[in-house]
């Protein structure tokens, strides 16, 4: 045991979970921390905003696989970083949030920046805290990155009032935190495991679908040499992208509302469907009753809530995805006694649809599905996207091929327009050496694009790609279609001059009317040490297809609007 | 189908029972009674609820329970080896000497205790399973209900089935 204050407990808290970035805005309730952090070696990322701050420590996570740190005082500080909690919660994202919080003696009597935060990240985190002394400080931290980075991920916060920081106490580090009512349950049950592959085996149609749970636990090569074996198309769900290359010839790329032909129509047609740490979101099954009706599922998870949460399934399969399909790969090797005709699997180029892109421009604009594709051919393989929410991010899912897991990241659950940005200069922080994209669109760059001043200042130079159509295009897009043209609430027409606010920054803009002239932007983005905004003015009246209308099946899925 | 019964152990720290009701409320479970009591450990409390749920949202419930860092246990209590119990505190308004006489006598039949009594009332306390709370509520709703409070259900089961370890 020594003594020291709280902050400094706190410190050296953050350093024995070996935290090298913290992302975060300062604020009187921090001062103690902050003044400590003086001291030590970790890199405090200054955000402009909390939520962006949250934001960039899940983006960091994600790319890193490693817990994600940010940082607010109390009152606003800390209510700001609830979207970005709530983004990093429902994606399984491990992010830590450390709020500072008024003193003990005036917590309860609405003080000057107090807000119960415990109360308001409740239904938003994995686990939240408040700790009551100095001395709880390394247990309440050491207690937060275990439950944040272990299981099922999430987000946890930890609120320290001011005088626990200010105060010395007698310090002891912990080596271990234990919950009893926290089970970990990764190693799957051997009979559910015989059961499944049983099933998997006698299989004549099988399919995959993987969830973001791959990419979680790094069985992406155990899905595809298993794919491979069973001879199964596999798709993704939004947050499986990256889990299974989109360049193998199983791709069936995305499933769902925006998924592909040939994931959307394959789907409903497999007898078996194995669906490996993917929580069945209604984005991703459509109408439940027409997704899979004459199919047996088969699902895997490491959260046993999810099993029959949202679609009832014939058997599951509970633990880690990797450890899962190990134990079904082997098995189903076993047991399989016969040759799969390659009929099944010949069928994804039946449903195929060729987009066609002989057209580079429409009229004044160029067209997002080219330009994103574009984009992939400038990058090399490994080079990291982040996305926005809407139409960039339903264009980049489809057209944006992702080759490896943690290279593609996007707020799929709750679908935070506004995350793609500081996410991508989290990412970069991750990752410095390599090229980090934003595909965004205008509406969404607008929410962060405060963060363009942290992305500048600690010379993380991510590049922006802004589809540019003055709207907020996906709403438009179901105002188009399902509301009679009637646009409400959605036409940007004070959007700023990205090139001129990128200027303003320091940072460097662009705008291009060529596809020309955007490869060689996002050349000249590679190479930059400062940050770089690529302005690409796209026809607000281009949809995103294919599409199921809300409310109907994977089996209703449009190639053309009308 | 009467309502189910569900018995969960959790750790005895503040705000936890805040979580609970917190999940209920954003899973949309709507829940009958709730009691809480810490154990012979005051580590840890039991909590029992009673719902009225079909299989797949009480099945949901009890996962999403599971899944709570601070509970320890759930269950499902059988409902054929179980006991419930809830007890009801009634006062009635007996001015009336033939309100008085029937009072005294439902309170007698249902094995009731006479807590307090005077001019005007009586305060009677009802101990039974909620059905029997609820046919004796229906007997004395003609005499007059000046107040009453029920405890909610707390339930335990039979013989060799227990809820801890």
């Amino acid at each position: 045991m020594t003594e020291m204050i709280g902050a400094k407990a706190f410190v050296r808290s953050l350093e024995r979970e070996g935290v090298e970035h913290i992302f975060g805005i300062s604020g009187g309730a921090l001062i103690p921390i902050c003044d400590e952090l003086l001291d030590s070696d970790m890199r405090f990322i200054l955000a402009r905003h909390e939520q962006g701050a949250a934001h960039m420590a899940d983006g960091y996570a994600r790319v890193l696989n490693k817990v994600g740190v940010c940082m607010a005082t109390s009152g606003p500080g800390a209510t700001n970083l609830v979207t970005g909690l709530a983004s990093a919660q429902i994606d399984s994202s491990p992010v830590a949030a450390f709020t500072g919080q008024v003193n003990r003696d005036v917590i309860g009597s609405d003080g000057f920046q107090e807000c119960d935060i415990i109360g308001v990240s409740a239904s938003v985190t994995k686990y939240n805290v408040q700790v009551r002394a100095p001395e709880e400080i390394p247990y309440a931290v050491k207690t937060a990155f275990h439950i944040a980075n272990t299981g099922r991920k999430g987000a946890v916060l930890v609120d320290i009032p001011k005088d626990c920081t200010t105060l010395s106490g007698n310090i002891e580090f912990p080596e271990k935190v234990e919950f009893r009512g926290y089970r970990l349950n990764p190693e799957p049950d051997p009979h559910e495991l015989d059961w499944a592959a049983k099933i998997l085996a006698e299989a004549e149609r099988p399919l995959i679908m993987a969830g973001g749970g791959v990419i979680a636990s790094g069985a992406s090569p155990e899905l595809v040499e298993l794919a491979e074996f069973l001879m199964a198309p596999t798709a993704t769900s939004l947050m499986g992208k990256g889990g299974f290359p989109n360049d193998h010839p199983l791709s069936l790329g995305l499933c769902g509302m925006h998924g592909t032909m040939e994931a959307n129509m394959m789907v409903p047609k497999s007898d078996v469907l194995l669906v490996v740490g993917s929580r069945f979101s209604d984005r991703t099954t459509g109408r439940i009753a027409d997704f899979a009706p004459n199919t047996k599922i088969i699902h895997v998870d490491i959260d046993r809530s999810e099993i029959d949460k949202n679609v009832e399934v014939m058997t599951r399969v509970v633990g880690d995805a990797k450890r899962a399909l190990q134990g079904l790969t082997e098995r189903v090797k076993r047991l399989r006694t016969w040759e799969p005709t390659t009929e099944w699997r010949d069928r994804i180029t039946e449903f195929r649809r060729v987009y066609d892109f002989e057209n580079e421009n429409n009229g004044p604009y160029l067209r997002a599905p080219v330009v994103i594709r574009a984009l992939r051919e400038e990058l090399p393989r490994d080079a990291i996207a982040t996305t926005e929410v809407g139409q960039n991010q339903m264009w980049a899912a489809l057209h944006f091929d992702a080759y490896t897991p943690r290279t593609f990241h996007t707020s799929g659950g709750l679908g935070t327009m506004g995350w793609g940005f500081p996410a991508s200069i989290g990412a970069k922080a991750a990752k410095p050496n390599v090229p980090v994209v934003d595909i965004a669109g205008d509406g969404s760059f607008g929410m962060t694009e405060n963060s363009l001043a942290t992305a500048v200042e600690e010379e993380l130079p991510v590049i922006v790609v802004v589809l540019n159509n003055n709207v907020l295009g996906m709403v438009a897009q179901w105002q188009r279609l399902f509301y009679d043209r009637r646009y409400s609430a959605v036409k940007l027409k004070g959007t700023p001059d990205f090139v001129k606010l990128a200027d303003a920054y320091g940072a460097e803009g662009v705008r291009v009317e060529t596809m020309k002239d955007f490869r060689a932007a996002v050349r000249r983005g590679i190479k930059a040490d400062v940050p770089t905004v690529i302005d690409v003015p796209i026809d607000p009246d281009e949809n995103v297809m294919p599409m199921v209308p809300p409310g109907m099946g994977l089996k209703d899925t449009l190639m053309e609007a009308d | 189908m009467p309502p189910s019964t569900v018995s969960f152990l959790v750790e005895n720290q503040p705000g936890v029972l805040f979580k609970v009701s917190n999940l209920f409320r954003r899973r949309g479970f709507n829940i009958d009674s709730i009691t809480v009591g810490a154990l012979e450990n005051s580590n840890y409390s039991r909590m029992t609820i009673t719902v009225d749920a079909d299989a797949k949202t009480l099945h949901n419930l009890i996962e999403q329970l599971d899944k709570m860092l601070e509970v320890i246990k759930v269950k499902r209590l059988d409902p054929l080896r179980t006991v419930r119990r809830e007890m009801l505190l009634v006062k009635l308004g007996t001015i009336d000497p033939m309100a008085r006489e029937d009072a005294l006598r439902y309170i007698n039949n249902q094995h009731g205790l006479i807590l307090d009594i005077d001019d005007e009332n009586i305060i009677a306390e009802i101990t039974g399973e909620p059905e029997e709370l609820d046919q004796f509520l229906g007997y004395v709703r003609g005499i007059g209900i000046v107040e009453m409070s029920r405890t909610g259900v707390t339930a335990i089961e039979k013989g060799r089935l227990m809820l801890g370890e």
